[in-house]
């Protein structure tokens, strides 16, 4: 196939051939960004929480004004909770995942360094903790009763109470001692005495976005015994999902058993606490695909139009190249090589565009560099479009018959 | 002339139905999209307080320990209860209040209504003055009901209807964590958007639905809502018997506000925090050098990135999208005219000068682009529909105002003449005697 005659014919129509060339420019660096947007999004719908999440469901419930009496109630609770038949365990915990509110806390190595290690989330729990969220422990051991240290001693001014033991997830780990054996180690972060280290979960991921992706799950347990009016989120792992519903009913009807004036909040099962969290990059991750398919119309249809043009005005031309013998295949070959030229450069552009918009992405959105796997992916699609598009046009111009060239001349 | 021109174009666009109908829909199609994330992105970054934005100030002072201290960080996004409480005796601006979120439990006096938890604010007198709160009966609370930490409240319309069926609930009482609370004042629909006077919870929700003084849930230690930020203040240092909403507890939690009527109090103020951050520093209750920032509420709202940011990464992609829209229209436009290039040759031939082939064909482009946005705001008033299904808190804000609408028309019909302009002038360039000769 000879390339320059098509080169000369491009150079004589270098408006339309550019804006093919834009259009596909503008169109890969769009696409290539949004795939890569999507993929993102994707990833942290996935991301393992480390929660047993279809087994699970959450009571949420305050108490009106201040309860002097809450220790015991929420002992009291958990033993009513612990009761209901389908229930395997319960815990009490001062935060849950997939929600917006979390507490956190600085990890310090040492005692006297200014700067931290790093941000960890914090969860506090009982025995039953580890076991009710189904977190899967890789070192170490759980929780003992001596372990547990109670919220109100803790809180007290001036108290000199404070968990002695935590349990952290391997991320926590691995970043704090890498490549060590975490166990036994001692860290400062909650209280002014050293915290050891006496478990390592394998996954536990932090309630929000806090810190980033980099920092999902820089998470750590401390064996402290809240009461339900700190969070108000009672845990309850059931024998079986499909007993959620009725644990639900009878864990509310338990609750208002065990004191009238308190107020329901929220009860809801781990996997719809996970969808309703993750529904804004739900959608915008379907946005994105719409837009993408949208682009690849608008554009295929950009081709088609420009392309059936040109096939109109060089009519003669290929019934003249016709005539002099070429066959139908050469001049559909013709028209199929220019758009891959076309098309070609302006992937090369897009490509440079496309690097160019993921750089402001990544200053703004604290995106990861696009991998250059979406770029071959980009390319492909859009060689494919461009192919596609110009085939109805470039039969229609092999269809010339080699008469026509005689008869407008 | 130029219905003339018009004239003709509606006579072309029924010759190529098919290439018109492309044309008018990919403009539909770009002009849709970019108007639904626009209106939302309008409706977000608004000035939710327009009268006075440019008066209220929230300053910002850095009580923090050493600990993790890098020079030329920003101050802290909140207040002490210390500083706040400081700030609000000396009372050096027009107006000024401290506040915080909240919640609380009411048990309603009604038959047949079960106790239910609602979102208050704590705050103090100046709120409603400072901030043009409406109110439908009763008024806010003075400087001296703070002082004697009575237990007073305003309400919000709804919850005034829900308790007592009626807004005139001046003089009633309610029970929230089981104290009785004199009404004093209902408010009238309010919802400043975004929320700027709290960022930290839900920018774009309703507003609390009742307002009580600060003073009053501090003595009755009422549920506070919102991010706090403590910080080690050493090993000697003493525990506020109130934990960390404490007056010395080295937490920030509050929001503080002021008023400040001309720039030149503004940098009086601006003075006089950077004093106030000095003594602090001289007593030993700072420990970091003064670092103070007085921003409006705009200048806040933009620090603070209140906007989220897929709405901005939404509008960003939906002019990329225009932008190819406009790119495909360019071709199609430059294939219809070119196409009709003999025509165009017949009419210069005839007199027809440049300038004229140039207009009629701008006068094509225009048409196809006002085509485009009718049809575009109709693809836009769905895609906000669509908006509005969705469970963000802004959802059901996201409604095409005025402004908004003669924009889709302005963008719709500019764009579609800018992309006509090559197109055009490559049309006026053909050469009458080619034309001719090959007819």
């Amino acid at each position: 196939m000879e390339i320059r005659p098509i080169l000369s014919t491009l150079r004589r129509h270098k408006t339309a051939a550019a804006l093919i060339v834009l259009e596909i420019a503008l169109s890969c660096a769009i696409i290539c960004n949004a795939l890569f947007l999507i993929g993102d999004r994707m990833s942290q719908m996935q991301r393992i929480s480390g929660f047993d999440e279809q087994d699970i469901v959450r009571m949420q419930i305050t108490g009106i004004g201040t309860d002097d009496n809450a220790p015991s109630l929420t002992q009291t609770d958990l033993a009513s909770l612990r009761a209901i038949p389908g229930v395997r365990s319960a815990s009490a915990t001062n935060q849950v995942p997939f929600n917006n509110s979390s507490w956190n806390s600085s990890v310090n190595l040492t005692k006297e360094q200014t700067h931290q290690n790093l941000n960890a989330t914090v969860y506090m729990g009982d025995t039953q903790f580890v076991g009710t969220m189904g977190l899967k422990i890789i070192a170490g051991r759980d929780f003992t009763p001596e372990d547990i240290v109670t919220w109100d001693e803790m809180d007290k001014p001036n108290s000199k109470v404070q968990p002695h033991v935590a349990i952290l997830t391997r991320a926590t780990a691995e970043k704090l001692w890498p490549g060590e054996n975490p166990i036994g180690k001692q860290y400062y972060s909650w209280g002014d005495e050293p915290t050891r280290v006496i478990g390592v979960v394998e996954h536990m991921v932090r309630p929000s976005r806090q810190g980033g992706p980099g920092e999902f799950e820089y998470s750590m347990i401390l064996p402290v015994r809240v009461p339900y009016t700190v969070g108000g989120n009672y845990l309850i792992r059931v024998t079986d999902p499909t007993r959620r519903t009725e644990v639900i009913a009878a864990a509310e009807k338990a609750l208002a058993h065990n004191a009238s004036n308190r107020i329901m909040l929220e009860k809801k099962t781990m996997e719809e606490m996970r969808r309703d969290y993750y529904q804004d990059d739900r959608s915008m991750a379907w946005l994105m695909v719409s837009v993408c398919v949208a682009l690849l119309i608008v554009t295929a249809l950009g081709i088609v139009g420009l392309a059936s043009f040109w096939v109109q005005q060089r009519t003669r031309q290929i019934g003249v190249r016709r005539a002099l013998g070429a066959t139908k295949s050469q001049i559909l070959r013709y028209f199929q090589t220019e758009n891959f030229l076309l098309a070609t450069v302006g992937i090369v552009v897009g490509m440079i565009l496309a690097f160019g918009i993921n750089q402001l992405l990544m200053d703004r959105y604290e995106l990861p560099r696009l991998p250059l796997l979406y770029l071959p992916i980009g390319a492909v699609v859009l060689w494919l479009l461009g192919q596609a598009s110009v085939f109805g046009p470039a039969r229609r111009a092999a269809a010339v018959p080699p008469a026509v060239a005689t008869r407008s001349v | 002339m130029l219905a003339y021109y018009f004239d003709l174009a509606l006579r072309s666009f029924k010759r190529n139905r098919v290439l018109t109908a492309l044309m008018v829909l990919a403009i539909a199609l770009g002009i849709g999209a970019s108007m639904t994330t626009l209106t939302v992105f309008h409706v977000l970054s608004g000035d939710p307080i327009p009268q006075k934005s440019s008066m209220l100030f929230y300053p910002q002072l850095d009580p923090r320990s050493m600990d993790g201290f890098t020079a030329g960080e920003e101050p802290e996004d909140q207040m002490t209860r210390y500083d706040a409480e400081a700030l609000l005796r000396d009372a050096k601006g027009d107006r000024q209040a401290v506040m915080t979120g909240g919640g609380a439990g009411i048990t309603p006096e009604r038959q047949g209504l079960a106790p239910f938890a609602i979102d208050a604010r704590y705050t103090s007198a100046d709120f409603f003055t400072m901030f043009d709160v409406p109110m439908l009966a009763g008024n806010g609370w003075t400087k001296a009901e703070d002082d004697r930490h009575e237990r007073v409240v305003v309400l919000a319309k709804p919850l005034a209807e829900k308790l007592f069926g009626t807004v005139q609930a001046v003089g009633k009482n309610v029970r929230m964590d089981g104290h009785d609370f004199r009404v004093i004042g209902v408010m009238a629909d309010w919802r400043p958007t975004p929320k700027f006077f709290d960022v930290n919870s839900d920018r774009y929700g309703a507003t609390e639905q009742a307002f009580l003084p600060f003073s009053t849930s501090r003595d009755l230690d009422m549920g506070r809502n919102g991010s706090m930020n403590c910080w080690d203040a050493g090993d000697d240092a003493q525990d506020d018997p109130e934990g960390e909403t404490g007056v010395n507890a080295p937490c920030t939690w509050l929001q503080y506000w002021v008023q400040l009527d001309s720039p030149a109090k503004a940098e009086a103020y601006k003075r006089y925090l950077v004093n106030y951050s000095d003594q602090q520093r001289a007593s030993g209750r700072y420990q970091r050098p003064t670092n103070v920032r007085l921003r409006n509420v705009m200048e806040w709202l933009d620090y603070r990135r209140v906007v989220p940011g897929d709405v901005r990464l939404q509008m960003w992609l939906a002019f990329g999208f225009l932008a190819v829209c406009l790119l495909n229209t360019v071709g199609l436009l430059l294939a219809k005219f070119l196409r009709r290039s003999p025509e165009i040759g017949v009419r210069r031939a005839l007199g027809a000068s440049r300038r004229a082939i140039f207009a009629q064909c701008l006068v094509e482009a225009g048409t196809v682009g006002l085509a485009g946005g009718v049809l575009g705001l109709g693809l836009a008033m769905l895609g906000l529909w669509a908006v509005r299904q969705q469970p963000a808190a802004y959802a059901d804000l996201a409604h095409l105002d005025p402004t908004m609408l003669i924009t889709t028309f302005v963008l719709a019909i500019a764009s579609s003449v800018i992309a006509g302009l090559v197109p055009a002038w490559h049309a006026c360039q053909v050469t009458p005697a080619v034309q001719l000769k090959s007819q």
